[in-house]
Protein backbone atom coordinates (compact mmCIF):
# COMPACT_ATOMS: atom_id res chain seq x y z
CA UNK A 1 0.00 0.00 0.00
CA UNK A 2 1.23 3.45 -0.85
CA UNK A 3 2.21 5.86 1.92
CA UNK A 4 1.41 9.55 1.92
CA UNK A 5 3.12 12.03 4.23
CA UNK A 6 1.19 15.10 5.33
CA UNK A 7 3.25 18.00 6.62
CA UNK A 8 1.10 18.95 9.64
CA UNK A 9 1.07 22.46 11.07
CA UNK A 10 -0.13 24.05 14.28
CA UNK A 11 -2.17 27.25 14.59
CA UNK A 12 -3.04 28.72 17.97
CA UNK A 13 -2.19 25.57 19.92
CA UNK A 14 -4.22 23.17 17.75
CA UNK A 15 -3.73 21.51 14.36
CA UNK A 16 -4.13 24.04 11.56
CA UNK A 17 -7.41 23.93 9.62
CA UNK A 18 -5.59 23.15 6.37
CA UNK A 19 -3.89 20.13 7.96
CA UNK A 20 -7.26 18.66 8.91
CA UNK A 21 -8.63 19.41 5.43
CA UNK A 22 -5.74 17.51 3.85
CA UNK A 23 -6.06 14.52 6.20
CA UNK A 24 -9.81 14.34 5.56
CA UNK A 25 -9.31 14.14 1.82
CA UNK A 26 -6.26 11.90 1.79
CA UNK A 27 -7.82 9.23 4.00
CA UNK A 28 -10.37 8.63 1.21
CA UNK A 29 -7.64 7.67 -1.32
CA UNK A 30 -7.05 4.26 0.24
CA UNK A 31 -3.39 4.85 1.06
CA UNK A 32 -1.64 4.91 4.41
CA UNK A 33 -1.62 8.49 5.67
CA UNK A 34 1.12 9.56 8.06
CA UNK A 35 1.49 13.02 9.55
CA UNK A 36 4.80 14.74 10.20
CA UNK A 37 4.31 17.22 13.02
CA UNK A 38 7.26 19.36 14.05
CA UNK A 39 6.25 21.76 16.80
CA UNK A 40 6.99 22.09 20.54
CA UNK A 41 3.25 21.91 21.35
CA UNK A 42 2.68 18.97 19.02
CA UNK A 43 2.22 16.22 21.64
CA UNK A 44 -1.25 17.49 22.50
CA UNK A 45 -2.34 17.44 18.86
CA UNK A 46 -1.57 13.88 17.78
CA UNK A 47 -4.99 12.49 18.80
CA UNK A 48 -6.75 15.07 16.62
CA UNK A 49 -4.56 14.17 13.66
CA UNK A 50 -5.57 10.54 14.23
CA UNK A 51 -9.23 11.45 14.34
CA UNK A 52 -8.89 13.04 10.90
CA UNK A 53 -7.07 10.12 9.35
CA UNK A 54 -3.39 9.91 10.31
CA UNK A 55 -2.48 6.35 11.29
CA UNK A 56 0.99 7.43 12.39
CA UNK A 57 2.38 10.74 13.59
CA UNK A 58 6.10 11.47 13.31
CA UNK A 59 6.45 13.93 16.15
CA UNK A 60 9.29 16.35 16.78
CA UNK A 61 8.94 18.78 19.69
CA UNK A 62 12.19 20.73 19.61
CA UNK A 63 11.42 24.44 20.20
CA UNK A 64 13.69 25.22 17.24
CA UNK A 65 10.90 24.12 14.89
CA UNK A 66 8.89 27.10 16.10
CA UNK A 67 11.62 29.60 16.85
CA UNK A 68 13.65 29.26 13.64
CA UNK A 69 12.37 29.54 10.09
CA UNK A 70 12.12 26.49 7.82
CA UNK A 71 15.62 25.05 8.08
CA UNK A 72 15.20 22.80 11.17
CA UNK A 73 11.87 21.45 9.86
CA UNK A 74 13.22 21.00 6.31
CA UNK A 75 16.23 19.06 7.57
CA UNK A 76 14.12 16.72 9.72
CA UNK A 77 11.52 16.19 7.01
CA UNK A 78 14.22 15.49 4.44
CA UNK A 79 15.71 12.86 6.72
CA UNK A 80 12.31 11.20 7.23
CA UNK A 81 11.61 11.20 3.49
CA UNK A 82 14.95 9.61 2.63
CA UNK A 83 14.49 6.94 5.30
CA UNK A 84 10.86 6.08 4.68
CA UNK A 85 10.47 7.00 0.99
CA UNK A 86 6.80 7.98 1.00
CA UNK A 87 5.03 7.87 -2.37
CA UNK A 88 3.80 11.44 -1.95
CA UNK A 89 4.34 14.36 0.43
CA UNK A 90 1.49 16.84 0.80
CA UNK A 91 1.70 20.35 2.28
CA UNK A 92 -0.88 23.07 2.83
CA UNK A 93 -0.02 26.17 0.79
CA UNK A 94 0.87 28.25 3.86
CA UNK A 95 3.74 30.67 4.49
CA UNK A 96 5.60 28.14 6.63
CA UNK A 97 5.03 25.07 4.47
CA UNK A 98 6.04 26.78 1.22
CA UNK A 99 9.46 27.55 2.67
CA UNK A 100 9.89 24.03 4.02
CA UNK A 101 8.71 22.44 0.76
CA UNK A 102 11.13 24.47 -1.38
CA UNK A 103 14.06 23.46 0.79
CA UNK A 104 13.07 19.78 0.85
CA UNK A 105 12.78 19.78 -2.95
CA UNK A 106 16.34 21.13 -3.23
CA UNK A 107 17.59 18.40 -0.90
CA UNK A 108 15.70 15.37 -2.21
CA UNK A 109 15.50 16.38 -5.87
CA UNK A 110 11.75 15.72 -5.78
CA UNK A 111 9.53 17.71 -8.10
CA UNK A 112 6.99 20.19 -6.69
CA UNK A 113 3.49 21.03 -7.89
CA UNK A 114 2.06 24.08 -6.15
CA UNK A 115 -1.41 25.58 -5.93
CA UNK A 116 -3.18 22.25 -6.03
CA UNK A 117 -6.95 22.34 -5.63
CA UNK A 118 -7.55 18.61 -5.99
CA UNK A 119 -5.55 15.41 -5.67
CA UNK A 120 -6.34 11.90 -6.96
CA UNK A 121 -4.69 8.63 -7.84
CA UNK A 122 -4.30 7.95 -11.52
CA UNK A 123 -3.14 4.79 -13.26
CA UNK A 124 0.40 6.14 -13.64
CA UNK A 125 0.84 8.23 -10.54
CA UNK A 126 -0.90 10.86 -8.48
CA UNK A 127 -2.79 13.58 -10.33
CA UNK A 128 -2.97 17.15 -9.08
CA UNK A 129 -5.62 19.56 -10.33
CA UNK A 130 -4.82 23.23 -10.31
CA UNK A 131 -6.23 26.34 -11.93
CA UNK A 132 -4.43 28.74 -14.24
CA UNK A 133 -5.24 31.98 -16.01
CA UNK A 134 -7.48 33.15 -13.23
CA UNK A 135 -9.22 29.79 -12.92
CA UNK A 136 -10.51 29.76 -16.51
CA UNK A 137 -8.54 26.58 -17.18
CA UNK A 138 -8.05 23.52 -15.04
CA UNK A 139 -4.70 21.80 -15.44
CA UNK A 140 -4.11 18.19 -14.39
CA UNK A 141 -0.49 17.32 -13.64
CA UNK A 142 0.77 13.77 -13.28
CA UNK A 143 3.56 13.24 -10.77
CA UNK A 144 6.45 10.84 -11.05
CA UNK A 145 9.86 10.31 -9.51
CA UNK A 146 10.69 9.66 -5.87
CA UNK A 147 8.47 11.27 -3.20
CA UNK A 148 6.96 14.13 -5.24
CA UNK A 149 5.87 17.19 -3.25
CA UNK A 150 2.47 18.86 -3.57
CA UNK A 151 1.23 22.13 -2.09
CA UNK A 152 -2.57 22.27 -1.77
CA UNK A 153 -4.36 25.57 -1.28
CA UNK A 154 -6.31 25.97 1.97
CA UNK A 155 -10.05 25.36 1.73
CA UNK A 156 -9.72 22.96 -1.21
CA UNK A 157 -11.38 20.28 0.93
CA UNK A 158 -13.82 20.31 3.85
CA UNK A 159 -12.42 19.00 7.13
CA UNK A 160 -14.46 16.26 8.76
CA UNK A 161 -13.42 13.92 11.56
CA UNK A 162 -13.52 10.23 10.71
CA UNK A 163 -13.57 7.10 12.84
CA UNK A 164 -11.35 8.06 15.75
CA UNK A 165 -8.07 6.19 15.59
CA UNK A 166 -5.31 6.39 18.14
CA UNK A 167 -2.33 7.06 15.88
CA UNK A 168 1.02 5.49 16.50
CA UNK A 169 3.34 8.30 17.65
CA UNK A 170 6.92 7.95 16.47
CA UNK A 171 9.39 10.45 17.88
CA UNK A 172 11.55 12.30 15.37
CA UNK A 173 15.17 11.91 16.50
CA UNK A 174 16.40 14.97 18.38
CA UNK A 175 19.34 17.03 17.22
CA UNK A 176 19.24 20.15 15.07
CA UNK A 177 22.38 21.39 13.39
CA UNK A 178 23.54 24.81 14.63
CA UNK A 179 23.78 26.11 11.05
CA UNK A 180 20.01 25.65 10.77
CA UNK A 181 19.37 28.11 13.59
CA UNK A 182 20.41 31.28 11.75
CA UNK A 183 16.96 32.70 10.90
CA UNK A 184 15.44 33.46 14.28
CA UNK A 185 11.88 34.49 15.09
CA UNK A 186 12.10 37.30 17.66
CA UNK A 187 8.45 38.12 18.03
CA UNK A 188 5.01 37.22 16.66
CA UNK A 189 2.43 39.96 16.40
CA UNK A 190 -1.25 39.13 16.00
CA UNK A 191 -3.07 42.04 14.45
CA UNK A 192 -6.36 42.14 16.31
CA UNK A 193 -9.28 41.84 13.92
CA UNK A 194 -12.85 42.36 15.00
CA UNK A 195 -15.42 39.98 13.59
CA UNK A 196 -14.73 36.70 11.82
CA UNK A 197 -11.52 35.95 9.98
CA UNK A 198 -11.54 36.48 6.23
CA UNK A 199 -11.09 32.77 5.48
CA UNK A 200 -13.82 31.70 7.90
CA UNK A 201 -16.50 34.34 7.34
CA UNK A 202 -19.95 33.47 5.96
CA UNK A 203 -20.14 36.85 4.26
CA UNK A 204 -17.13 38.58 2.74
CA UNK A 205 -17.43 42.12 1.48
CA UNK A 206 -14.46 43.28 -0.58
CA UNK A 207 -13.47 46.64 -2.01
CA UNK A 208 -11.47 47.70 -5.04
CA UNK A 209 -10.48 50.82 -6.92
CA UNK A 210 -14.13 51.80 -7.24
CA UNK A 211 -14.10 52.90 -3.60
CA UNK A 212 -11.90 55.78 -4.78
CA UNK A 213 -10.28 56.47 -1.43
CA UNK A 214 -8.85 54.47 1.49
CA UNK A 215 -11.21 56.25 3.88
CA UNK A 216 -14.22 54.71 2.11
CA UNK A 217 -13.22 51.28 3.38
CA UNK A 218 -15.05 52.38 6.54
CA UNK A 219 -18.28 51.76 4.62
CA UNK A 220 -17.24 48.13 4.11
CA UNK A 221 -16.23 47.84 7.76
CA UNK A 222 -19.67 49.03 8.81
CA UNK A 223 -21.52 46.63 6.49
CA UNK A 224 -19.30 43.78 7.69
CA UNK A 225 -20.10 44.67 11.28
CA UNK A 226 -23.83 44.67 10.58
CA UNK A 227 -23.84 41.31 8.74
CA UNK A 228 -21.11 39.66 10.89
CA UNK A 229 -18.88 39.42 7.84
CA UNK A 230 -15.25 40.09 7.04
CA UNK A 231 -13.68 42.74 4.81
CA UNK A 232 -11.47 41.79 1.87
CA UNK A 233 -9.71 43.78 -0.84
CA UNK A 234 -8.37 43.56 -4.37
CA UNK A 235 -4.66 43.57 -5.07
CA UNK A 236 -4.86 47.05 -6.60
CA UNK A 237 -5.93 48.69 -3.36
CA UNK A 238 -3.55 46.61 -1.24
CA UNK A 239 -0.67 47.67 -3.51
CA UNK A 240 -1.90 51.26 -3.17
CA UNK A 241 -1.50 50.88 0.59
CA UNK A 242 -5.17 51.44 1.44
CA UNK A 243 -5.48 48.24 3.46
CA UNK A 244 -2.97 45.67 4.73
CA UNK A 245 -1.88 42.69 2.64
CA UNK A 246 -3.67 40.34 5.05
CA UNK A 247 -6.95 41.55 3.49
CA UNK A 248 -5.99 40.64 -0.06
CA UNK A 249 -8.20 38.15 -1.87
CA UNK A 250 -6.86 36.58 -5.06
CA UNK A 251 -4.03 34.74 -6.71
CA UNK A 252 -1.34 36.32 -4.56
CA UNK A 253 -3.64 36.72 -1.56
CA UNK A 254 -6.19 34.57 0.20
CA UNK A 255 -8.72 32.13 -1.19
CA UNK A 256 -12.15 32.58 0.35
CA UNK A 257 -15.27 30.45 0.03
CA UNK A 258 -17.99 32.33 1.89
CA UNK A 259 -21.70 31.78 1.44
CA UNK A 260 -21.93 35.27 -0.06
CA UNK A 261 -19.14 37.35 -1.56
CA UNK A 262 -19.95 41.00 -2.17
CA UNK A 263 -17.53 42.69 -4.60
CA UNK A 264 -17.68 46.48 -4.35
CA UNK A 265 -15.99 48.51 -7.07
CA UNK A 266 -13.92 45.50 -8.16
CA UNK A 267 -13.64 44.99 -11.92
CA UNK A 268 -13.07 41.24 -11.64
CA UNK A 269 -9.56 40.74 -13.01
CA UNK A 270 -8.46 37.11 -13.05
CA UNK A 271 -5.90 37.88 -10.37
CA UNK A 272 -8.84 38.59 -8.05
CA UNK A 273 -11.49 36.12 -9.18
CA UNK A 274 -9.25 33.08 -8.65
CA UNK A 275 -9.51 33.82 -4.91
CA UNK A 276 -13.29 34.18 -4.68
CA UNK A 277 -14.87 32.11 -7.45
CA UNK A 278 -15.64 29.36 -4.97
CA UNK A 279 -18.18 31.51 -3.10
CA UNK A 280 -21.65 29.97 -3.08
CA UNK A 281 -23.23 33.29 -4.09
CA UNK A 282 -21.61 36.36 -5.63
CA UNK A 283 -22.99 39.88 -5.48
CA UNK A 284 -21.28 42.68 -7.42
CA UNK A 285 -21.65 46.44 -7.36
CA UNK A 286 -19.86 48.30 -10.13
CA UNK A 287 -20.36 51.45 -12.19
CA UNK A 288 -19.08 49.80 -15.35
CA UNK A 289 -21.77 47.58 -16.94
CA UNK A 290 -19.00 45.76 -18.87
CA UNK A 291 -16.96 44.89 -15.77
CA UNK A 292 -16.04 41.17 -15.97
CA UNK A 293 -17.19 40.67 -12.38
CA UNK A 294 -20.80 40.79 -13.65
CA UNK A 295 -20.18 37.58 -15.62
CA UNK A 296 -19.75 35.77 -12.30
CA UNK A 297 -22.37 37.56 -10.28
CA UNK A 298 -25.62 35.96 -9.14
CA UNK A 299 -26.84 39.47 -8.39
CA UNK A 300 -25.21 42.44 -10.08
CA UNK A 301 -25.99 46.06 -9.34
CA UNK A 302 -24.79 48.55 -11.94
CA UNK A 303 -24.27 51.66 -9.88
CA UNK A 304 -21.92 53.72 -7.75
CA UNK A 305 -20.59 51.76 -4.79
CA UNK A 306 -20.38 55.02 -2.84
CA UNK A 307 -24.15 55.50 -3.22
CA UNK A 308 -25.23 51.89 -2.77
CA UNK A 309 -23.18 51.13 0.36
CA UNK A 310 -24.49 54.00 2.54
CA UNK A 311 -28.03 53.01 1.59
CA UNK A 312 -27.28 49.36 2.46
CA UNK A 313 -25.93 50.49 5.84
CA UNK A 314 -29.10 52.53 6.49
CA UNK A 315 -31.35 49.57 5.71
CA UNK A 316 -29.27 47.08 7.68
CA UNK A 317 -29.26 49.43 10.69
CA UNK A 318 -33.02 49.71 10.40
CA UNK A 319 -33.40 45.94 10.39
CA UNK A 320 -31.06 45.65 13.37
CA UNK A 321 -33.43 48.06 15.13
CA UNK B 1 28.50 43.93 0.27
CA UNK B 2 27.11 42.34 -2.90
CA UNK B 3 23.40 42.32 -3.60
CA UNK B 4 21.65 40.09 -6.14
CA UNK B 5 18.04 40.36 -7.24
CA UNK B 6 16.30 37.53 -9.12
CA UNK B 7 13.87 38.64 -11.84
CA UNK B 8 11.63 37.03 -14.43
CA UNK B 9 10.06 38.34 -17.58
CA UNK B 10 6.46 37.20 -17.86
CA UNK B 11 3.61 37.56 -20.36
CA UNK B 12 1.65 40.72 -19.59
CA UNK B 13 -0.57 39.58 -16.69
CA UNK B 14 -3.44 41.77 -17.92
CA UNK B 15 -3.54 39.90 -21.27
CA UNK B 16 -5.39 36.60 -21.65
CA UNK B 17 -2.92 33.71 -21.45
CA UNK B 18 -2.83 30.76 -23.84
CA UNK B 19 -1.22 27.33 -23.79
CA UNK B 20 0.49 25.51 -26.64
CA UNK B 21 -1.99 22.67 -27.41
CA UNK B 22 0.63 19.89 -27.65
CA UNK B 23 3.25 20.80 -25.10
CA UNK B 24 0.90 22.64 -22.69
CA UNK B 25 3.61 25.28 -22.40
CA UNK B 26 2.78 28.94 -22.15
CA UNK B 27 2.46 30.64 -25.55
CA UNK B 28 5.07 33.41 -25.49
CA UNK B 29 5.07 34.42 -29.16
CA UNK B 30 3.01 37.48 -29.98
CA UNK B 31 2.34 38.19 -26.31
CA UNK B 32 3.64 41.37 -24.70
CA UNK B 33 6.12 40.55 -22.00
CA UNK B 34 6.92 42.63 -18.95
CA UNK B 35 9.11 42.56 -15.86
CA UNK B 36 7.05 40.65 -13.29
CA UNK B 37 5.37 43.32 -11.11
CA UNK B 38 6.37 41.33 -8.02
CA UNK B 39 9.98 41.52 -9.16
CA UNK B 40 9.81 45.32 -9.42
CA UNK B 41 9.25 45.29 -5.66
CA UNK B 42 12.25 42.95 -5.28
CA UNK B 43 14.45 45.24 -7.41
CA UNK B 44 13.40 48.25 -5.32
CA UNK B 45 14.15 46.36 -2.08
CA UNK B 46 17.57 45.28 -3.43
CA UNK B 47 18.40 48.85 -4.48
CA UNK B 48 17.47 50.20 -1.04
CA UNK B 49 19.59 47.59 0.76
CA UNK B 50 22.53 48.28 -1.58
CA UNK B 51 22.18 52.08 -1.41
CA UNK B 52 22.25 52.02 2.40
CA UNK B 53 25.42 49.91 2.35
CA UNK B 54 27.15 51.61 -0.59
CA UNK B 55 26.93 48.32 -2.48
CA UNK B 56 26.01 47.33 -6.03
CA UNK B 57 23.13 45.27 -7.38
CA UNK B 58 23.42 42.40 -9.85
CA UNK B 59 20.28 41.23 -11.63
CA UNK B 60 20.07 37.47 -12.21
CA UNK B 61 17.52 35.93 -14.56
CA UNK B 62 16.87 32.70 -16.44
CA UNK B 63 14.76 32.60 -19.58
CA UNK B 64 14.66 33.25 -23.31
CA UNK B 65 16.96 35.91 -24.77
CA UNK B 66 14.02 38.29 -25.08
CA UNK B 67 14.05 38.36 -21.26
CA UNK B 68 16.71 40.99 -21.74
CA UNK B 69 13.95 43.63 -21.74
CA UNK B 70 12.98 42.77 -18.17
CA UNK B 71 16.62 42.92 -17.20
CA UNK B 72 17.03 46.32 -18.90
CA UNK B 73 14.12 47.64 -16.86
CA UNK B 74 15.78 46.50 -13.62
CA UNK B 75 19.04 48.09 -14.81
CA UNK B 76 17.13 51.28 -15.67
CA UNK B 77 15.76 51.35 -12.12
CA UNK B 78 19.36 51.45 -10.91
CA UNK B 79 20.85 47.94 -10.82
CA UNK B 80 24.47 47.86 -11.97
CA UNK B 81 24.94 44.71 -14.01
CA UNK B 82 23.12 41.55 -14.99
CA UNK B 83 23.47 37.83 -15.56
CA UNK B 84 21.07 36.19 -18.03
CA UNK B 85 21.11 32.41 -18.30
CA UNK B 86 19.49 31.67 -21.63
CA UNK B 87 19.63 28.26 -23.27
CA UNK B 88 17.02 26.43 -25.35
CA UNK B 89 17.66 23.32 -23.26
CA UNK B 90 16.16 25.14 -20.26
CA UNK B 91 12.70 25.54 -21.82
CA UNK B 92 10.13 23.49 -19.89
CA UNK B 93 12.24 23.26 -16.74
CA UNK B 94 10.40 22.81 -13.46
CA UNK B 95 10.85 24.97 -10.36
CA UNK B 96 13.63 22.77 -9.00
CA UNK B 97 15.73 22.96 -12.18
CA UNK B 98 15.15 26.73 -12.28
CA UNK B 99 16.37 26.97 -8.69
CA UNK B 100 19.53 25.00 -9.52
CA UNK B 101 20.39 27.28 -12.43
CA UNK B 102 19.71 30.49 -10.51
CA UNK B 103 21.62 29.25 -7.46
CA UNK B 104 24.63 28.41 -9.62
CA UNK B 105 24.51 31.85 -11.27
CA UNK B 106 24.16 33.59 -7.90
CA UNK B 107 27.04 31.61 -6.40
CA UNK B 108 29.39 33.14 -9.00
CA UNK B 109 28.51 36.68 -7.90
CA UNK B 110 29.53 36.21 -4.26
CA UNK B 111 26.27 37.81 -3.13
CA UNK B 112 25.77 38.55 0.56
CA UNK B 113 22.11 39.39 0.04
CA UNK B 114 19.80 37.75 -2.51
CA UNK B 115 16.39 39.38 -2.98
CA UNK B 116 13.44 37.81 -4.84
CA UNK B 117 9.68 38.17 -5.08
CA UNK B 118 7.65 35.63 -3.12
CA UNK B 119 6.36 34.04 -6.33
CA UNK B 120 6.09 34.81 -10.02
CA UNK B 121 2.85 36.34 -11.22
CA UNK B 122 2.57 33.81 -14.10
CA UNK B 123 3.52 30.39 -12.70
CA UNK B 124 3.15 31.32 -9.01
CA UNK B 125 4.78 28.13 -7.71
CA UNK B 126 6.50 30.17 -5.00
CA UNK B 127 9.19 27.68 -4.00
CA UNK B 128 12.18 28.89 -6.03
CA UNK B 129 13.59 31.34 -3.43
CA UNK B 130 13.48 28.73 -0.63
CA UNK B 131 15.10 26.15 -2.90
CA UNK B 132 17.83 28.64 -3.86
CA UNK B 133 18.47 29.34 -0.17
CA UNK B 134 18.80 25.61 0.51
CA UNK B 135 21.12 25.05 -2.46
CA UNK B 136 23.30 27.97 -1.28
CA UNK B 137 23.03 26.76 2.33
CA UNK B 138 21.69 30.07 3.63
CA UNK B 139 18.88 31.19 5.88
CA UNK B 140 15.92 32.79 4.12
CA UNK B 141 13.86 35.68 5.46
CA UNK B 142 10.64 35.24 3.52
CA UNK B 143 7.42 37.18 2.90
CA UNK B 144 9.04 40.44 4.03
CA UNK B 145 6.84 43.51 4.29
CA UNK B 146 9.70 45.63 5.72
CA UNK B 147 13.50 45.16 5.75
CA UNK B 148 16.26 46.69 7.87
CA UNK B 149 19.97 45.90 7.65
CA UNK B 150 22.15 46.57 10.70
CA UNK B 151 25.77 45.67 10.05
CA UNK B 152 25.79 41.96 9.39
CA UNK B 153 22.24 41.37 10.61
CA UNK B 154 19.11 41.57 8.48
CA UNK B 155 15.78 41.96 10.19
CA UNK B 156 12.38 41.77 8.51
CA UNK B 157 8.71 41.98 9.27
CA UNK B 158 7.34 38.72 7.95
CA UNK B 159 3.75 38.40 6.79
CA UNK B 160 1.81 35.67 8.65
CA UNK B 161 -1.75 34.38 8.52
CA UNK B 162 -2.71 36.47 11.56
CA UNK B 163 -0.35 39.46 11.52
CA UNK B 164 3.41 39.52 11.26
CA UNK B 165 6.55 38.12 12.84
CA UNK B 166 9.81 39.88 13.51
CA UNK B 167 12.60 37.69 12.14
CA UNK B 168 16.35 38.17 11.83
CA UNK B 169 19.33 36.36 10.34
CA UNK B 170 23.01 37.08 9.80
CA UNK B 171 24.48 37.60 6.32
CA UNK B 172 24.63 35.92 3.87
CA UNK B 173 20.89 35.65 3.45
CA UNK B 174 18.02 35.26 0.97
CA UNK B 175 15.09 37.68 1.33
CA UNK B 176 11.70 37.45 -0.39
CA UNK B 177 9.39 40.45 -0.52
CA UNK B 178 5.60 40.77 -0.77
CA UNK B 179 3.87 43.53 -2.72
CA UNK B 180 3.50 45.47 0.53
CA UNK B 181 7.28 45.88 1.01
CA UNK B 182 7.68 49.10 -0.95
CA UNK B 183 6.55 51.24 -3.86
CA UNK B 184 8.95 50.55 -6.75
CA UNK B 185 10.56 53.60 -8.34
CA UNK B 186 10.00 54.46 -11.98
CA UNK B 187 13.09 54.32 -14.16
CA UNK B 188 14.29 57.82 -15.00
CA UNK B 189 15.10 58.78 -18.58
CA UNK B 190 18.75 58.93 -17.58
CA UNK B 191 18.43 55.48 -16.02
CA UNK B 192 16.92 54.08 -19.21
CA UNK B 193 19.78 55.52 -21.28
CA UNK B 194 22.41 54.25 -18.84
CA UNK B 195 20.88 50.76 -18.77
CA UNK B 196 21.82 50.18 -22.42
CA UNK B 197 25.50 50.38 -21.57
CA UNK B 198 25.45 48.24 -18.44
CA UNK B 199 27.15 44.85 -18.72
CA UNK B 200 25.09 41.68 -19.17
CA UNK B 201 26.93 38.41 -18.61
CA UNK B 202 25.55 35.34 -20.44
CA UNK B 203 27.03 32.21 -18.89
CA UNK B 204 26.33 28.83 -20.52
CA UNK B 205 25.03 25.83 -18.59
CA UNK B 206 28.57 24.45 -18.83
CA UNK B 207 29.97 27.68 -17.31
CA UNK B 208 27.60 27.18 -14.39
CA UNK B 209 28.47 23.50 -13.99
CA UNK B 210 24.88 22.47 -14.70
CA UNK B 211 24.38 19.02 -16.20
CA UNK B 212 21.96 19.56 -19.12
CA UNK B 213 20.28 16.27 -18.24
CA UNK B 214 19.05 17.78 -14.97
CA UNK B 215 17.08 20.60 -16.64
CA UNK B 216 14.33 20.91 -19.22
CA UNK B 217 11.12 18.93 -19.62
CA UNK B 218 12.60 15.42 -19.48
CA UNK B 219 14.21 16.09 -16.11
CA UNK B 220 10.93 17.35 -14.62
CA UNK B 221 9.12 14.55 -12.79
CA UNK B 222 5.78 16.06 -13.67
CA UNK B 223 3.72 16.13 -16.81
CA UNK B 224 0.60 18.08 -17.67
CA UNK B 225 -1.80 15.38 -18.82
CA UNK B 226 -4.99 17.40 -19.29
CA UNK B 227 -6.11 20.99 -19.70
CA UNK B 228 -9.84 21.55 -19.52
CA UNK B 229 -11.97 24.66 -19.31
CA UNK B 230 -13.01 25.23 -15.71
CA UNK B 231 -16.74 25.09 -15.16
CA UNK B 232 -17.85 28.65 -15.67
CA UNK B 233 -20.37 30.30 -13.43
CA UNK B 234 -23.36 31.57 -15.26
CA UNK B 235 -24.28 35.19 -14.81
CA UNK B 236 -27.34 35.88 -12.72
CA UNK B 237 -29.59 38.88 -12.55
CA UNK B 238 -28.10 42.26 -13.34
CA UNK B 239 -30.00 45.39 -12.32
CA UNK B 240 -29.25 49.06 -12.86
CA UNK B 241 -29.26 50.98 -9.59
CA UNK B 242 -32.18 53.39 -9.64
CA UNK B 243 -32.07 53.88 -5.89
CA UNK B 244 -33.28 50.33 -5.22
CA UNK B 245 -29.96 48.51 -5.65
CA UNK B 246 -29.16 48.45 -1.95
CA UNK B 247 -32.60 47.05 -1.16
CA UNK B 248 -32.05 44.23 -3.68
CA UNK B 249 -28.80 43.22 -1.98
CA UNK B 250 -30.29 43.36 1.51
CA UNK B 251 -33.27 41.27 0.36
CA UNK B 252 -30.88 38.81 -1.26
CA UNK B 253 -29.00 38.34 2.02
CA UNK B 254 -32.28 38.04 3.90
CA UNK B 255 -33.56 35.37 1.48
CA UNK B 256 -30.44 33.33 2.27
CA UNK B 257 -31.27 33.82 5.97
CA UNK B 258 -27.91 35.46 6.58
CA UNK B 259 -29.35 38.59 8.21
Amino acid sequence: MATIFVYAEMAGGAPAAVTLELLTHLRTLGDTVEAVLLHPDGAAATAVLGAYGATRVHLGTDPAYRDHLAQPAAASLTRLISERRPDLVVFGATYEARDVCGRVSARTGSTVVANGLGLRRGDDGYLVDSAIFGATLQVTTQLSGPSPLVLIRPRSFTAEAGPSLEPEVVPVPAGIAPEHLRARRLDSVTVPASGPRLEAATIVISGGRGLQDAANFQLLERVAELVHGAVGASRAVVDAGWVPYSRQVGQTGKTVKPTVYIACGISGAMQHTVGMKGAAHIVAINKDPDAPIFRLADLGVIGDTLTVLPEMIRQLEQRAG
Amino acid sequence: MNVVVCVKQIPDPSAAGRLEPNTHRLVRDGVDVVLDPGDEVAVEAALRVAEAAGAEVTVVSMGPERGIDAIRKALAMGAHRAVLVSDPRLAGSDALATSRVLAAAIARTGADVVVAGTESTDGYTGIVPAAIAELLDRPALTFATAITVDGNTVRIQRQTEVGHDLVEAPLPVVITVTGAANQPRYPSLRGIMAARAKPVDRPSLEDLGIDPDTVGPTAAAQLVVAVTPASERTAGEIVVDDGGGARRIVDYLAALKLI
